[in-house]
């Protein structure tokens, strides 16, 4: 771990801030005798990007599948804008992995079923989620099927359904993984832009350190076997500037650089 | 399924059957269904009979010759029509036409064709099992990674050498499932063709059993015929797994 | 070959003359249905061949059965075989299509039905259901409900386990999915879990009217001399041997006319993923 601690760097903290949305307090978990996650303590704020950053068998999308409601925490407890999560709510929504689209469903109805299962009116449903297909750039989409379209744009109606059901916290567990690198990056500037018009809170799990720190607000840094919370960073860079500027300020290069020392010793 | 923290074997459930059997054989409804404990008793004296040793030996060695038979054309011949498109144009349409077609229905042409006895019954089994095993050996050749076919090519094998070394153990886990398919098949194979022939056999048994209603002759014999095709696909299975550890890297 | 004929096609150089081979190559290329014509008429002629030499007493010649079906049809005695052989087919399929589907479905849902219910249609499926077929008739007799009876045997067990294996590997992150958006139980069964388990379901049907055939002809053949099985067991009887191998092989054609029929029908409707549009 790094000696030189900056001033933005918080060392094995409970990452407090002023108002928490999704507070993780003591979360365990272990699966028949492998201890995945040990004592999770963090704090998520509101209206802003955390990034779960780790390598992998670092229990990163256990945490976030924990906080989501779909797998139950060993001992522990998340919170929720204050109520203790017992399973899946509305004030959060999942992106997956591997899109988890109906392939026997049109764009529409994927991006619609959230507010299906909750008996919107299809017409009402329709509406909403025409808009965000076209908030996410899938205008003229909708009646296309998950297997007529690339993964970038897979994964971009996996983030409509989750934007329709207006949930408080988005949660994407490693969302643009099986995206090629090009599409990703345009992925990623899209999503910049999604986060300064929605205004949500959003926890987001990935193993590229380059995408954690282009999109976060605050990375979370998770050791493995068991996995451990070691490093809590803010990356102090401007979002105002273009893509390109970002991607070439020192600040960027230089927390890079910073994580990569961190996680270099887990590297097999 | 579990009971109070203990887990209970999924084949458990059979024991449950069994009883539920015993109790309606016992209160005699119909003539059809004796108690289990008769059948067994019935079972256990039929083993020792010489016309049931007789018969199964006929059955097992029709068995056998049709399996023999059924492996050696269908593995060489999906293998065929997995490396030539001629080939698999030309007989795919029959092997996907037989391999779901109601062969019952040809048994009787067999019988006309080979007379009535052993020859039908192994013809029936060739029937019964070969066609899967053709195209399970094609779907395993055809889907033999290029990028393997390209490594061997560029560490120098050819011909031969590339096509046993790797297409051939490549293909090695479907060829095996086709094989284990074919066998079931062929059970089914053999107890259909010596029904239909009824001289021969078990099916002689069968149509004996049947027309004197000797029930518990005719349970204990289905039984053993059951327990031996579910032990058939269970060691089949375990071989099958012995053999999984390379496929399961693909 | 068809490259090399490509690049004299793209150059304009036709350096070596086209020869027959590589003329029929291009044809059967272009054209997928030339293979199928070329495959019925192999061996249409090798039946011919072997019926002519012929290879037994019992081998009519192919144009021999292809008159005596003529024959059958003409005279009306084909469709009266098939409206007797087609309605046991029909009800066994329909009475196994119904109770196999809920069967299924129920196993793969509740662990309770899996356990009592699974190891026996495991067993039935494995074994020679064959077998069983003679003891109908002790009960039925020869009628309608004995070769149902006989259908729904050989039928049942694979629509079972079928739907049961397809409910039971439903798309677990769709699972989750459902569960994210606060789906029920319900919801989750009803939207996500038969949507996503149906196209294995109705590969299940697809096998179990398979087995439905074998079924209707072994019970035509051994119990109830009636229907298509009673063409064949009279023409072999009188020695008819044509019109008995005309028999047999329409049976193999409406089954697999069927089955290929069925097959299509769940690649355009059920399986969006392999869809061509």
């Amino acid at each position: 771990m790094p000696q030189a601690v900056r001033s933005h760097v918080h060392i094995d903290a409970a990452a407090t801030s002023d108002d928490p949305v999704v507070e993780v307090r003591g979360v365990s978990k272990t699966y028949a005798d492998v201890e995945a996650l040990r004592n999770i303590d963090l704090d998520f704020a509101r209206g802003k990007l955390t990034t779960l950053l780790g390598p992998s068998g670092c229990g990163k999308t256990t945490l976030l599948k924990i906080i989501a409601g779909l797998i139950p925490a060993s001992s522990g407890e998340v919170r929720v804008n204050g109520r203790v999560v017992t399973g899946p709510g509305p004030e959060r929504a999942f992106v997956f992995q591997d899109f988890a689209l109906m392939p026997w469903a049109t764009v529409m109805r994927n991006v619609a079923f959230g507010l299906e299962l909750r008996g919107v009116s299809p017409a009402e449903r329709r509406r909403v989620a025409m808009q965000y297909i076209e908030k996410v750039g899938l205008a003229g989409f909708e009646d296309k099927y998950p297997h007529e379209l690339s993964g970038g744009m897979r994964q971009r109606v996996g983030i409509a359904r989750a934007f329709a059901v207006n949930a408080d916290v988005l949660l994407l567990d490693e969302p643009f993984s099986a995206v090629d690198e090009q599409n990703r990056r345009k992925f990623q500037e899209d999503l910049l832009r999604l986060i300064e018009i929605e205004k949500k809170t959003f926890i987001f799990v990935t193993h590229s350190i380059e995408e954690a720190v282009y999109v976060s607000d605050r990375i979370v840094l998770l050791s493995p076997r068991p996995g451990r919370v070691s490093q809590v960073i803010d990356p102090d860079i401007d979002r105002s500037a273009s893509p390109d500027d970002i991607r070439r300020a020192p600040a960027y290069l230089d927390t890079v650089e910073e994580i990569w020392d961190g996680l270099r010793q887990y590297a097999d | 399924m579990t009971i109070s923290g203990h887990r209970i074997p999924m084949m458990a459930s059979l024991i449950v059957w069994g009883l539920l059997w015993e109790i309606v054989g016992r209160l005699d409804l119909i003539f059809l269904i004796p108690p289990l404990s008769g059948i067994f008793e019935a079972g256990i004296k039929l083993v020792q009979t010489g016309s049931w040793q007789a018969a199964s030996i006929i059955t097992l060695r029709s068995f056998a010759l049709g399996m023999t038979l059924a492996i050696g054309v269908g593995v060489p011949l999906g293998i065929l029509m997995g490396r030539f498109k001629a080939v698999d144009n030309l007989m795919g349409l029959w092997v996907n036409m037989f391999v779901s077609a109601p062969l019952s229905a040809l048994v009787p042409v067999l019988m006309i064709l080979f007379g009535l006895g052993e020859t039908t019954v192994v013809v029936t089994v060739f029937l019964f099992a070969v066609w899967i095993i053709v195209l399970d050996a094609r779907a395993g050749v055809m889907q033999v990674p290029s990028s393997l076919i390209e490594m061997g090519r560029s560490y120098g094998a050819n011909g031969w050498t590339l096509f046993v070394r790797i297409i051939l153990l490549s293909a090695l886990p479907e060829i095996l499932a086709g094989i284990r398919i074919g066998l079931i098949r062929g059970v089914k194979g053999v107890v259909i063709g010596q029904i239909l022939v009824s001289i021969i056999g078990y099916g002689e048994l069968f149509e004996l059993f049947s027309r004197s209603f000797e029930m518990e002759n005719f349970w204990a014999l289905t039984m053993i015929l059951f327990a031996a095709a579910m032990l058939l696909s269970a060691l089949i299975e375990i071989f099958e797994k012995r053999i999984e550890y390379y496929a399961g890297e693909r | 070959m068809s490259s090399s004929v490509n690049l004299g096609d793209v150059t304009g150089v036709h350096k070596n003359p086209i020869n027959v081979v590589q003329l029929l190559g291009r044809a059967f290329d272009a054209r997928p249905a030339l293979w199928s014509v070329a495959s019925l008429a192999l061996l249409f002629s090798a039946w011919e061949i072997a019926g002519l030499i012929p290879i037994s007493i019992a081998f009519p010649t192919f144009s021999a059965t292809v008159a005596a079906f003529v024959e059958m049809v003409l005279d009306g005695t084909m469709a009266h075989a098939y409206f007797l052989t087609l309605q046991p087919l029909i009800l066994g399929i329909a009475i196994s299509a119904v109770f196999g589907i809920v069967i299924g479905v129920v196993m793969g849902l509740s662990q309770k039905a899996e356990w009592l219910m699974a190891p026996v249609f495991i067993v039935l499926q494995a074994a020679p259901m064959a077998a069983l077929v003679p003891l109908v008739t002790f009960v039925y007799g020869i009628g309608l409900t004995a070769k149902t009876l006989a259908v729904i045997m050989l039928a049942l067990p694979v629509i079972v386990l079928n739907s049961y294996k397809a409910v039971r590997h439903a798309n677990p992150s769709l699972i989750a999915m459902c569960c994210s958006f606060q789906g029920t139980r319900l919801q989750q069964i009803v939207k996500i879990i038969i949507p996503d388990a149906s196209p294995v379901m109705f590969a299940g049907l697809r096998l179990g009217i398979a087995a439905g055939f074998i079924g209707v002809m072994l019970a035509e053949l051994l119990i109830t001399p009636t229907g298509v099985g009673d063409l064949i067991t009279y023409h072999r009887s009188v020695a008819n041997y044509a019109h008995m191998y005309a028999a047999v092989a329409s049976i193999i054609v409406v089954s697999t006319v069927t089955l290929a029929g069925l097959q299509r029908f769940e690649l355009r409707f059920l399986r969006p993923e392999k869809r061509k549009r």
